[in-house]
């Protein structure tokens, strides 16, 4: 790929030859070095994920149903027109979209304020970062059951209770879905937060000071100031919380008694499902496809549609 | 000045709050006696510890708990110490591949877990790793490896590695250089990795429900989705509030004692380009 060493061309005396050829010795002993040391990252890498997912397109080529090993045969898209031709599959994805859009969004706003609390505030920082890392680092499982205690009458929430609610909310659709974005925000808020942090600190405070003499009111330093030199942290923390609000998983599946309930299901639910309790390998891995395509389009789209540039070394 | 720091306090609280809420909520509810636990109180209106006894008496949540400890520990060795071979590797060497292993991570960073479920979970079935902990800890380092990689080479870069060679010129070892100087300055880094990389594996709960099946290998997360009520009648409300209290009191501690350390590293990964 690159060639690295950094020796002039010129190569007029002994002395100067003999310094090459030690400098590029040594730059291909570097190289052996380097590619050594990263060899088990990327087996590993390669080996859980590469592999895996070529055999589920494999797979999803074939008609596998674990209950019926002896019918597996090479069926081609079949698998894929009976999704996409499914309305079970677009309403899931409609869902899907929905939480994320809305959850993400939510989580822009308030995670930006609360990296403003975290990165300005006068009295209380620590305490700031440390309440809020407890929603980061809590099982998102545990999360979905506190939510799902607060608000199902079943289960003796105090939220129906409070507000003389006459029905469970966890047996209608929306607000069985709202209390999934409720979560969501509340679990992955300090997230996006401590990503947009860093981008404040990038921020110099200078700019702010001298925009203030200027007669600035805080409000348009915001916005003239702190966005645009965020624009690139911004997207990353987007980015990143949409691939992973499109994934999601967990707080539905407890909000939704363990993935039964299919008016608040999401693509990866159903996924879940087809694998691994209808056992059915063949349609369920052409849902984990899709699940893999929806999600690269969704990097492609942030990553070339904003010019994001998210690799590379840092300059 | 006054009123600024008035807001500020209010700010404060309101983010106490929002991020508190829901962690007392589960407390409290976890110790109301199964007799009142779904009388929807806020807060108990008498106090007992029956559902954590009850829980530490049945099987199912303690081999839970070990099952995660061990799972969630070992992945994070392994994961970390692939990863610091990597990170030393991208933040101090020139080779080739170097931005091709960075772009690997960061796909596998976006990669959907759900997606390879399926086909890990007939390999598993069929090479006997279906229900173990080897079954869990291999996509566990997997998915924790961009993470640790990211965080680790930011780290890597800060340490100021000519003190190896200054040591070496003062006499020390190389081995006595690297564990004098460089381990001390690498040392922070790496455990606020492992401390990110632990509380990923803790968190897991799509490989953990389904590639476990039994107390062989369940985690916590999986275990208490399951959970039995006492009776077929009874919601086992209690014992969940209790067990997700048990489950989130690590992360609590870490929190706590290592706040600055997971801000650092959180971060430090982070901020690229």
């Amino acid at each position: 790929m690159s060639d690295t060493t950094t020796t002039p061309t010129t190569t007029g005396t002994d002395f100067e030859k003999a310094r090459k050829k030690h400098v590029s010795e040594r730059a291909r002993a570097e190289r052996r070095l380097g590619l050594m040391l990263i060899t088990p990252a990327a087996i590993v890498m390669a080996a859980v994920t590469a592999y895996p997912i070529l055999y589920a397109v494999w797979l999803s080529l074939q008609r596998s149903d674990l209950r019926f090993p002896a019918d597996s045969e090479f069926v081609g898209l079949r698998n894929y027109i009976t999704v996409l031709s499914s309305s079970l599959w677009w309403s899931d994805l409609g869902r899907t979209v929905l939480i994320t859009v809305v959850s993400v969004s939510i989580e822009l706003v308030l995670g930006m304020l609360l990296a403003l609390v975290m990165h300005r505030a006068l009295v209380g920082r620590g305490l700031v970062r440390t309440a809020s890392l407890i929603p980061y680092g809590i099982v998102t499982v545990v999360a979905a059951f506190a939510w799902r205690l607060a608000f199902s009458k079943a289960d003796g929430g105090f939220v129906p209770v409070l507000f003389g609610w006459e029905t469970d909310p966890l047996t209608e659709t929306w607000p069985t879905i709202g209390i999934a974005i409720l979560a969501e925000v509340w679990k992955t808020t300090p997230f996006m937060a401590l990503l947009l942090l860093a981008g404040l600190s990038l921020v110099p405070d200078e700019l702010h000071e001298a925009a203030r003499v200027d007669g600035a009111t805080a409000w348009q330093r915001f916005w003239k100031i702190t966005i645009p030199l965020m624009k690139i942290p911004i997207l990353v923390a987007l980015l990143f919380r949409t691939l992973d609000a499109f994934r999601i998983f967990d707080s539905i599946y407890i909000l939704s008694n363990t993935g039964q309930n299919r008016d608040v299901e999401t693509v990866s639910i159903l996924g879940y499902n087809q694998l691994l309790n209808q056992l059915n390998l063949g349609l369920g891995s052409a849902i984990s496809v899709l699940i893999f395509i929806c999600v690269a389009i969704i990097a492609v789209f942030f990553i070339k549609g904003f010019g994001l540039q998210t690799t590379g070394e840092r300059s | 000045m006054d009123r600024k720091i008035g807001r500020w306090v209010a700010a404060d609280v309101v983010v106490l709050v929002f991020g508190l809420f829901p962690v007392l909520w589960i407390i409290s509810l976890s110790l109301k006696t199964p007799a009142t636990v779904a009388d929807g109180r806020l807060i108990p209106s008498e106090f007992s510890f029956d559902n954590y006894s009850g829980i530490f008496k049945e099987g199912v949540f303690t081999d839970a708990l070990r099952n995660s400890i061990g799972i969630a520990l070992i992945s994070t060795l392994i994961a970390v110490a692939i990863a610091a071979l990597a990170a030393y590797a991208i933040a101090r060497l020139e080779f080739p591949g170097k931005s091709l292993i960075l772009l690997s991570a960061l796909a596998i960073a976006m990669f959907p877990p759900i997606s390879i479920v399926g086909p890990l979970y007939k390999v598993w079935a069929s090479v006997g790793l279906y229900d173990t902990w080897l079954g869990l800890i291999i996509p566990y380092m997997t998915f924790t490896l961009p993470l640790a990689i990211y965080t680790l080479s930011a780290f890597f870069r800060e340490i100021p590695w000519e003190l190896e060679q200054a040591a070496q010129v003062d006499g020390a070892t190389p081995a006595q250089a690297f564990r004098k100087i460089i381990m001390p300055l690498a040392a922070p880094g790496i455990f606020t990795t492992m401390i990110l990389v632990f509380i990923f594996a803790w968190n897991d709960f799509v490989f953990a429900v389904s590639l476990t099946s039994t107390s062989a290998a369940q985690t916590v997360p999986a275990a208490i989705s399951q959970f039995p009520g006492a009776s077929q009648f009874q919601q086992p409300t209690g014992s969940i509030a209790a067990a997700a209290v048990i489950v989130t009191i690590p992360i609590i501690i870490m929190v706590l004692l290592f706040q600055r350390r997971i801000v650092a590293g959180l971060t430090a990964g982070a901020v690229k380009g």
